[in-house]
């Protein structure tokens, strides 16, 4: 069953703290996600671009405005079923990547779905074949063995395993060189051909030039957007 | 102009006619730079003027082909082996226009921003055509030149408007 956007944020708010000392990390954001599309946020560091990716996948909660991921408002879960739809619908792509040193890459990609309850031979075929559509060749290595643009491979195919159709990723190619940054925005811009929505924070120019759109956050607000006229009439 | 080098790095590959010049001028830089036939002949013309080219038979549809003259190939080795000087290239008119709005404008960041997003969108439809692009290194290479470019213009410009936030001469302007 498909919800077009997969996810949307209307009027979005995030303030830590109250009082005098209350920081507003987002201040009325709207924005939508569509299948099939790549959006990219940019801003200065501060500029709640990371809140927004959070907020997103469910991660944190707004103090006001409404998150929809594929048709579910995220304040109608309970704490229980938020945790479901985080593990089952969405994809979360890390600078940070967050890889078990001890669980080989292949491993590292079955944890999740196993811990969703999907058997481990299934969870085992599953991860092999996202590998290997992600170009990693040694899936029995462990993080250690791997370069950091294999790491970041195993994590984004962690992130794509089972049937995730949002994808959030912080800054994904990281300290990678060009090539290889452009190798994972290149895997990308193919789970967006096959139907995922893809939400990509960066300060990197060259990765945000890949998007479908790209916002602008500035001071929590949406400063600007190359919204494509073309490209959303599609 | 490098229309007279590059005809000339061309024709060292062998004799060309006029309309294949052009056909592989714009395969190497991907239109980047399109040229007109009468560009073309123009400038071989001129190069032949200089003996760098000399013209061949004409065939029987009145095609005249031309080649490369030794004083020509000394003329494209030493182009290849001089650098380009920062001072050939013209005047950036986006620096000018921002040093203006700093010095007579209350607000210059909406200046900044209105170019971030028309340079993101340049950035945005590079990236495609690098993307789609087939045609192999060289028109590639050329993409890549003009993706670095507008990167290097957008990281500009955040670095203006975190200069300028920070400046207490700009924080007194908008008080």
């Amino acid at each position: 069953m498909s919800f077009d956007p997969v996810v949307r944020l209307a009027d979005v708010t995030r303030v830590h703290g109250d009082g005098p000392q209350a920081v507003h990390a987002l201040r009325g954001v709207s924005m939508e996600v569509a299948a099939g599309e790549l959006v990219a946020v940019m801003g200065p560091s501060g500029s709640g671009k990371s809140t927004l990716l959070n907020l997103a996948g469910g991660l944190d909660l707004p103090t006001s405005g409404a998150v929809v991921v594929e048709g579910t408002p995220l304040s109608s879960l309970s704490a229980k079923e938020l945790a479901a739809l985080r593990r089952r619908r969405v994809g979360y792509v890390f600078q940070d990547l967050n890889l078990i040193p001890s669980l080989t890459a292949v491993e590292n990609v079955m944890l999740p779905r196993e811990l969703d309850g999907v058997r481990a031979r299934t969870a085992r075929g599953e991860a092999l074949e996202i590998l290997a559509e992600v170009g990693l060749t040694e899936p029995g290595r462990f993080p250690d063995e791997l370069s950091g643009g294999q790491r970041q491979r195993v994590a984004i195919a962690r992130a794509l395993a089972g049937e995730r159709r949002l994808i959030l990723a912080d800054e994904p190619t990281g300290a990678l060189d060009t090539p290889t940054g452009d190798d994972i925005l290149r895997l990308l811009r193919a789970r967006c051909e096959a139907g995922a929505a893809v939400l990509l924070v960066t300060h990197e120019p060259r990765y945000a030039a890949w998007a479908d759109r790209v916002v602008f956050l500035r001071d929590g607000a949406v400063a600007d957007s190359t919204e494509a006229t073309l490209e959303s009439a599609r | 102009m490098a229309i007279r080098q590059g005809l000339l790095a061309l024709l060292s590959q062998g004799p060309r006619y006029g309309y294949q010049l052009r056909a592989e001028f714009e395969a190497s830089t991907g239109a980047t730079w399109p040229l007109n036939i009468g560009q073309v002949y123009t400038t071989l013309s001129r190069l032949e003027r200089d003996g760098l080219v000399a013209q061949g038979e004409q065939d029987d549809q009145g095609r005249v082909v031309y080649a490369i003259t030794e004083a020509g190939r000394a003329e494209m080795e030493r182009w290849f082996s001089t650098p380009v000087a920062q001072s050939d290239r013209p005047r950036d008119e986006l620096v000018i226009k921002l040093a203006m709005a700093v010095t007579a404008v209350a607000d210059v960041r909406p200046v900044i921003q209105a170019q971030r997003t028309a340079t993101m969108r340049t950035l945005q439809r590079l990236t495609r055509a690098k993307l789609a692009n087939t045609a192999g290194p060289a028109q590639r290479l050329v993409l890549d030149s003009m993706i670095f470019q507008a990167e290097a213009e957008q990281r500009w410009l955040d670095h203006c408007e975190a200069v300028l936030t920070a400046s207490p001469q700009t924080q007194e302007k908008q008080a």
